[in-house]
């Protein structure tokens, strides 16, 4: 569904990534996992069109797309949940869900896909006219995976959902998750918490300062010395 | 009192006249976070077309209001395109610069093109005067007033109820994110520019006939007192420039009434000073801390 292969990124001369290749096949879980700086979020940015490669190609879908505006990728039906929620502070959470359909045009649909987000985040639909600034951190995580949502993505771009939650909301956002990918959702997930991510991914690749150090099916990763020794602290 | 009430209407049709070009200041600065300062120069522009349109082609008030701006409208979004698209990842420095450029080119443009002399506005309102008690209020007061707030209305709506609208404030509180749900920053960025000169054009004509006088230079003043409207009000905040543009308005009116009319620019000068150094985020504004 999604390759890229050999991509190197450049912030001015800093070279931020360098010739990272994985893959993300139909109705994965695939998550990339590393310390602060590895360059994650660089990766996803690059992916959803924010930041432009230095070499390299994306191909999602048979498409070459590491030229076209966030806009287009948006439209091809790939989502992308930034680092830090981001949810639009002063609008309503109904109408950061709107924006979430904002390339939508079906009404009645979008109206559907909304509910659909509110059976999956109830807490959502208690507060839908409460500005979305005053929600809990974890609330606004659900809010902003509930925005990603109604844009009806193929694949979901997730940059560290678990960041600053507490441990049950963590429990609860990895949980819905899964739940979101059973439901036919591929997902593409970063994450510093290796121990939830690996948990429930179908494959994992540990990125280092900028290079993909190791790859292989979640539960292997789990187990392997090199990732409970940098990451899990064992 | 009669003379207080009778002040409050003079200060409220001034203050229609500010809060208007207020709001195109405050768009702007809530989108691309630039002070555009050729904006009191559109404004002026919007009064040269209803000037044109209401003596070549003999329109009344509306058809006036509506071609002028259109006109100041398109040229608000041809500035962006041209002036301040390009320079959308320099130092916030080079764009204000250049918004004092683009003042001037208007400035001077017109001058060559219509001459520096004050033109007298062509008057399509009989300037009928209302007694109500013992006070009185012109039709052109309520023409003024009327108008803003018919137009007010339909900026709160468009921004608050409108797809563009609410991706116009989704691009202003964080236009990264809002380019992850597939708004085109540019095209909402044309839209601001279009919709705040619109709103001058329309305050350039409501002030010629107003004062029944125009010039090239006209859009200075008024502009830099529109601005310190949107400061006081809480620059980015769209209410804010309403009621900052109807309390300057205010206080320019009340001062002029019973003060000293000499040091009136000097106190709204001054307030711009005083709420910098006291409560830099206006009136309406808040501080706002990042939520992690």
């Amino acid at each position: 569904m999604l390759q890229v292969k050999n991509l190197t990124v450049h912030y001015g001369v800093i070279e931020a990534i360098k010739e990272v290749s994985f893959e993300v096949n139909e109705g994965e879980i695939v998550t990339l996992i590393g310390a602060n700086g590895a360059g994650k979020t660089t990766i996803l940015k690059t992916i959803s069109g924010l930041v432009r490669p230095t070499a390299g190609e994306i191909v999602y879908q048979e498409d070459i797309i590491q030229k076209a505006t966030p806009r287009a990728i948006v439209q091809k039906g790939l989502s992308h949940v930034p680092e830090g929620r981001h949810v639009f502070s002063g609008m309503s959470v109904m109408e950061n869900l709107e924006m979430g359909a904002f390339l939508r045009r079906d009404k009645k649909a979008i109206r559907q896909d909304i509910k659909k987000v509110f059976d999956l985040f109830p807490i959502l639909e208690e507060r839908k006219d409460q500005d979305s600034a005053t929600l809990s951190g974890g609330e606004q995580q659900m809010l902003a995976m509930g925005r990603a949502l109604v844009s009806k993505p193929k694949l979901l771009l997730l940059d560290e959902p678990s960041m600053g939650l507490a441990p049950l909301f963590i429990e609860q956002i990895f949980r819905i998750i899964k739940k979101i990918n059973e439901e036919g959702t591929t997902i593409l997930l970063i994450e510093q918490n290796a121990a939830v991510a690996l948990e429930i991914a179908t494959k994992g690749y540990v990125l280092e300062t900028g290079r993909i150090v190791e790859s292989g099916a979640g539960k292997d990763l789990l187990q392997s010395e090199a990732v409970q020794r940098a990451y899990l602290g064992a | 009192m009669e003379n207080f009430v009778q002040q409050l209407i003079n200060g409220l049709s001034l203050g229609s006249i500010y809060a208007l070009l207020a709001l195109g200041y405050t768009m702007v600065y809530g989108i691309i976070k630039l002070i555009n300062f050729a904006h009191g120069d559109v404004y002026m522009v919007g009064a040269f077309v209803g000037y044109y349109v209401i003596n070549y082609l003999n329109v009344g008030l509306i058809p006036a209001l509506l071609l002028s701006m259109t006109f100041t409208a398109l040229l608000g979004v041809v500035i962006e395109r041209v002036a301040y698209r390009p320079l959308r990842n320099s130092s916030r420095i080079t764009a204000l610069i250049t918004a004092i450029g683009v003042s001037y080119l208007l400035q001077n443009g017109m001058i060559y093109l219509v001459g520096p002399g004050v033109r007298s506005f062509p008057q399509v309102v009989n300037n009928t005067l209302y007694q109500i008690g013992s006070f009185q209020i012109s039709q052109m007061q309520l023409l003024i007033f009327g108008t803003t707030i018919v137009l007010m209305g339909a900026l709160q709506f468009v921004v608050q109820k409108t797809k563009l609208g609410k991706a116009m404030r989704a691009v202003s509180i964080d236009s990264q994110t809002a380019e992850l749900m597939g708004i085109n920053p540019n095209a909402v960025i044309s839209f601001t520019f279009l919709l705040g000169s619109a709103l001058a054009g329309a305050a350039g004509v409501l002030v010629g006939m107003y004062y029944n006088s125009i010039d090239p230079m006209m859009g200075y003043a008024p502009g830099l007192k529109a601005f310190i409207a949107a400061v006081l009000g809480g620059i980015g905040i769209i209410p804010g420039a309403m009621v900052g543009g109807f309390v300057i308005g205010l206080i320019e009116v009340l001062i002029s009434g019973y003060g000293n009319s000499m040091i009136r620019d000097a106190v709204v000068y001054g307030i711009l000073i005083i709420i910098l150094v006291v409560r830099p985020s206006g009136i309406l504004g808040r501080h706002v801390k990042e939520k992690v």
